[in-house]
């Protein structure tokens, strides 16, 4: 009755104790090998949206794209423009004819030299100027392109500017590609290899660039779509470099492995509030929610007390037009609060959806603080967190929401970038903020001539913002880049840039 | 009361199972009681701070008490895993036994239906539930309930199959006695067992994906959490703080084994 | 051949009304290919013409049906957010998660299938009361937190693998499976686990019944008895479960992919469905489809193998 038994079970035995050993043996000489000092692997958030320059529209991807593209003109690490593509430029006419003298000798990554045609195709196609809406909104100011010799391009606006200048960094692509999402080829000082989706990007160093050529030759951009994996990664060795974490995350890394590098990110966070719904519309609700709240302790909170505090949708990166007083129209005042939303007709407050982009953890974070400091005025901000193509489609394009808590950042370094929005009709106002008198300011500051009445105007229109209290304004986020002691030469932008090409081994 | 004390005191597995669900049962009712603190009261002085005597495992990065947090989750988790295993393994079972007794072309349908229901992503289900009745664990519970049915039914369709052709079904048929009462008392109890164990499964499985929707913006929402919630949070802590993973992961592992050893020895004494 | 065919037609029809459902889905949830594509940057001309570009103006049913056309034809469209055919695309991922699933299937079979015999042998023994109790407690660890567990232990504290170091299989393929081993095992803990169980109980249940005693009285050889009519019937419930396993791999290797930073299907699942980029999905959704149609079939035959009785119905 027991003889089967005996001979299966040896047998089993035998199989489960074979495949432990295969299971363990496995993994034991799974290290990782030491890595060569030419070569960097960056660890990014998110997936690229895109390869072609002008159609990406996802910060993560233009920070890397930054890379492989150049334009006219690029921004050097204080925020001038510099040219790049062009050796020099001139602005006539008062704003109206901007000139670009190209540089020679300048080549695409396959090797064939940027010609005038190139930069004409790729300023036509950008502007939409072949038919179409522009790719690039704000270059529907392009009249046309003109190609005066081999060497000299000009670019004729349909209004005068003389503040288009940093649009003019959108990328020079070669006429000759067909695909640019297949074959992105650029000027910059790295080259596209390959990418694997949800996996990486692979950029090379491409040894013809025009200016300073990159240190590291191989650089993997590495997709962590886990955030709560990245200081494993970092710490366990699979990615050199993360920009933009969060205290809690470097805290945790190891002073002796990492140099932690602390900037700020350059952006607007505020509880943008729908100044079109209830009961949102009475500025005396704005103003008692921005006097309930504590941006400091909202920083202390979520970044042990790092970033820059904001009273306005400007942030200091613009050191010309940021008023810091503007930080103080509101301190913190519970009694103020609280008379002026009695005053508004809500003695016993009230209760709002706070829409949260989930997958932002600043932001949720602020949200729960902001939440606890509004309880104390008797307004209760119920969060809702939402994914984010769900808030892109809802609250920024839809405009349903109460109220929300995201960063808006700069395209460029012009303050238009951050202000335009403001506009009554404004397509991009989510915050359906209307006020005739901000779109008198604004409509000066462009018809200005001279740059002292255009900062002066800029600076009203922060003013207003700030004393209607368009949104309750909180802060410019603290962005801390945690780098590999191998490497060194992280360098900070004010703008949302990541310059690979700085980055060098450290010196042994 | 007094069968189940002496039943309890000759089967280890209903002993260690009534002790353990009492474990999370008394976790439930301490928060809800007595929480040393509110799970959303944040302190700016002690984030992410040690265990102390005031903090018993210490606080999170918002300075919220840990203890009093999974005390709240544990609730939450609760009744995600609770509801969502209930809608699943009643309306599965249902479903399963009709199609594995009657067969034929009731079968064919319904179970073409539960393959359709199978291969559908449950975070898709979830976003159209969210979308179309708001956010909230209700609609979580609703949308992963749903999408676990599928699993359930084919575990009990496949187990009727199998008791069908019993001679002890035979015997019920011949003598003329209902369908019905074939069905719900001479065959389901006799696939309890395996329907048991496809229920433990059911409970990880809906404590895990309810965290994944958490992270998408579904599920639990803050400030409150979830076990899964926390759990996926305090990865991120692993290294400074891997005790704050244990702790989370101790809860929901005793919460599922209570289950596990209950269900298991209330098999047992049905046998 | 009947019955094989009208299989098959329930299986195209299961195929078909997935996938329209998925359609459904889409348009009932916030947000489409454009908004995902346009970002902060969108204004409603460029959404229209970009909708109107991408064929997306079109009524459901046209664009569901050109979809499935196009499908018929091989054509599974192309990604939105990555502009690359969805076919090469899914190419690259799918040996990944089905190399990982793959590994898991095997180990749990070889784990569970052993362990349950041995266990049913030494019935009330305690080997068999460790072993049960064993696997009662790993099928209480969700996969996410023994990810964690093995994370923790072979990655940071022994340091024998790099946390989030996976590697291609296009660039070392011994690095890459090496990687997928504490995946594979996270998964297959809590489903060999459960085979395990499921297996020693219905050896046990079927060894007690008259049939299996009349034979050993007859004088059957024991181990014929055991092969020919014990196991055989004994299996039954652990190939539904293990049918049902093989079909559950795509689904229950999200949480697995996530916590191992593994780039696979089931991630580019997550992200297609946040992107909006209908075609992934459903590309995906019909693979997932087809394996579960697969799965059920492979069931049905085994049963009918290993079970004569069902045979006739």
């Amino acid at each position: 009755m027991r003889s089967w038994r005996k001979g299966a079970g040896k047998i089993a035995l035998l199989i489960v104790l074979s495949t432990l050993t295969a299971t363990l043996g496995g993994c034991a000489s799974g290290k990782a090998g030491q890595s060569d000092l030419s070569e960097i692997t960056i660890g990014i958030p998110q997936d690229l949206d895109g390869l072609d320059p002008h159609r990406a529209t996802a910060a993560g991807t233009k920070e890397v794209l930054f890379n492989i593209f150049e334009g006219l003109v690029k921004p050097d690490a204080a925020g001038d423009l510099q040219p790049a593509i062009a050796e020099n430029y001139s602005i006539e006419n008062g704003g109206q004819i901007y000139r670009f003298a190209l540089r020679s000798g300048v080549r695409f990554h396959d090797n064939t030299e940027v010609t005038a045609e190139d930069v004409k195709y790729s300023l036509d196609r950008a502007a939409g100027l072949g038919g179409g809406e522009p790719i690039v909104a704000a270059l529907s100011k392009i009249e046309g392109v003109e190609i005066k010799d081999a060497h000299t391009v000009e670019i004729k606006l349909n209004t005068q500017d003389t503040d288009f200048l940093p649009y003019l960094t959108v990328a020079i692509v070669p006429q000759h590609i067909e695909d640019l999402e297949k074959q992105p080829i650029g000027t910059g000082p790295y080259k596209f290899v390959s990418r694997s989706p949800q996996e990486n990007v692979v950029l090379t160093r491409f040894d013809n660039y025009w200016g300073e050529k990159a240190y590291l030759r191989d650089v993997t951009l590495k997709i962590e779509s886990n955030p709560d994996a990245i200081v494993m990664d970092l710490q366990g060795g699979s990615i050199d470099m993360f920009a933009r974490l969060t205290t809690v995350q470097v805290d945790q890394l190891s002073r002796d492995q990492f140099t932690i590098y602390e900037g700020t990110m350059n952006l607007v966070q505020a509880m943008y509030l729908n100044n079109a719904e209830k009961p949102f519309d009475d500025v005396r609700v704005r103003q008692a929610l921005c006097y309930a709240i504590d941006p400091q302790q909202i920083m202390d909170f979520v970044s042990d007390g790092a970033g820059t505090e904001l009273g306005s949708s400007m942030f200091p990166a613009f050191t010309k037009y940021y008023l810091e007083e503007l930080n103080h129209t509101y301190d913190q005042d519970l009694d103020k609060a609280r008379e002026l939303l009695t005053e508004a007709g809500y003695p016993d407050g009230f209760s709002f959806m706070l829409t949260v982009p989930s997958n932002y953890t600043q932001h949720v974070d602020t949200a729960q603080v902001l939440k606890e400091q509004l309880a104390k005025i008797g307004v209760d901000a119920q969060i809702q967190g939402i994914e984010w193509n769900s808030w892109l489609s809802d609250v920024y394009s839809g405009r349903k929401f109460q109220a929300t808590v995201v960063g808006v950042d700069a395209a460029n370094l012009t303050p238009s970038a951050l202000l335009s929005r403001f506009v009554s009709d404004a397509g991009n106002n989510f915050c359906n903020y209307s006020n005739p008198a901000y779109d008198e300011a604004y409509a000066k500051a462009y018809e200005a001539t001279n740059d002292a009445d255009r900062t002066h105007y800029i600076k009203e229109c922060e003013r207003i913002l700030s004393e209607t209290a368009a949104n309750v304004y909180i802060q410019d986020l603290p962005e801390f880049v945690a780098l590999n002691k191998k490497y060194t030469g992280y360098t900070f932008y004010p703008l949302y840039v990541q310059d690979i090409a700085k980055l060098r081994p450290a010196a042994q | 009361m007094s069968q189940f004390l002496r039943r309890m005191r000759k089967d280890p597995y209903l002993l260690t199972g009534t002790i353990l669900t009492g474990f999370i049962c008394l976790l439930v009712l301490w928060g809800l009681i007595c929480s040393p603190y509110d799970p959303t009261e944040m302190d700016a002085t002690a984030r992410l701070a040690g265990a102390s005597s005031a903090h018993l495992l210490g606080t999170d990065h918002l300075g919220r008490d840990v203890l009093s947090r999974i005390l709240y989750a544990t609730r939450v988790t609760l009744w995600i895993a609770l509801g969502t295993v209930g809608v699943g393994a009643g309306c599965g079972t249902i479903l399963g036994a009709l199609t594995g007794y009657y067969g034929g072309l009731l079968d064919e349908t319904l179970m073409r239906i539960i393959d359709v229901l199978f291969a559908f992503p449950s975070i898709l289900l979830a976003l159209v539930f969210v979308s179309l009745f708001g956010t909230g664990t209700s609609q979580v519970v609703l949308a992963l309930g749903i999408a676990f049915i599928p699993s359930f039914a084919r575990v009990v369709r496949g187990e009727f199959l199998r008791c069908l052709v019993q001679p002890y079904v035979e015997v019920a048929r011949l003598q003329g006695v209902k369908h019905m009462r074939i069905i719900f008392v001479h065959i389901l109890p006799n696939i309890l067992p395996m329907l048991f164990s496809s229920i433990l499964i059911g409970f990880n499985n809906a404590v895990l994906a309810e965290a994944g929707l958490s992270f998408l913006g579904i599920g639990s929402q803050p400030p409150y959490s979830s076990l899964g919630r926390m759990l996926s949070e305090s990865q991120a802590y692993l290294f400074n703080r891997p005790g704050m993973v244990l702790a989370v992961g101790f809860v929901i592992v005793v919460m599922n084994l209570g289950f596990a050893f209950l269900g298991e020895g209330i098999k047992r004494w049905a046998k | 051949m009947r019955g094989i065919l009208r299989k098959l037609a329930g299986a195209v029809l299961t195929l078909l009304a997935v996938t329209l459902l998925v359609f459904l889905a889409f348009r009932l949830i916030p947000g489409d290919p454009v908004t995902a594509l346009l970002g902060t940057e969108i204004t409603p001309e460029r959404a229209a013409q970009l909708r109107a570009e991408m064929g997306l103006d079109d009524p459901l049913l046209v664009q569901y049906g050109r979809w499935v056309i196009h499908a018929l034809g091989g054509d599974l469209g192309t990604s939105y957010s990555y502009s690359m055919p969805v076919s090469s695309m899914l190419a690259g991922k799918l040996p990944i998660t089905l190399t990982m699933s793959l590994m898991a299937f095997v180990l749990s079979i070889a784990l569970a299938i052993p362990l349950g015999i041995l266990a049913a042998k030494h019935e009330g023994r305690i080997f068999d009361r460790v072993l049960l109790a064993l696997c009662q407690v790993i099928m209480a660890i969700p996969p996410f937190f023994s990810g964690i567990l093995l994370t923790y232990i072979f990655g940071i504290v022994l340091r024998w693998f790099t946390p989030g170091g996976f590697i291609s299989y296009e660039r070392d393929m011994v690095g890459f499976l090496r990687y997928l081993i504490l995946p594979a095992v996270a998964i297959a803990l809590p489903k060999a686990a459960m085979a395990a169980k499921l297996l020693r109980d219905s050896v046990i249940e079927e060894a007690g019944k008259d049939y299996v005693r009349t034979a050993y009285s007859r004088g059957n050889a024991t181990m014929e008895v055991m092969y020919r009519h014990v196991l055989r019937n004994a299996i039954l419930p652990v190939v539904t479960f293990l049918g049902m396993a093989l079909a559950d791999m795509v689904a229950g290797s999200i949480v697995v992919e996530q916590v191992f930073g593994i780039p696979g299907i089931s991630r580019i699942l997550l992200t297609s469905i946040s992107n909006r980029d209908y075609p992934v999905v459903e590309a995906i959704i019909l693979g997932i489809a087809g394996l579960v149609v697969v799965a059920n079939l492979l069931v049905d035959l085994l049963y009918r193998l290993l079970d004569p009785r069902l045979r006739e119905a």
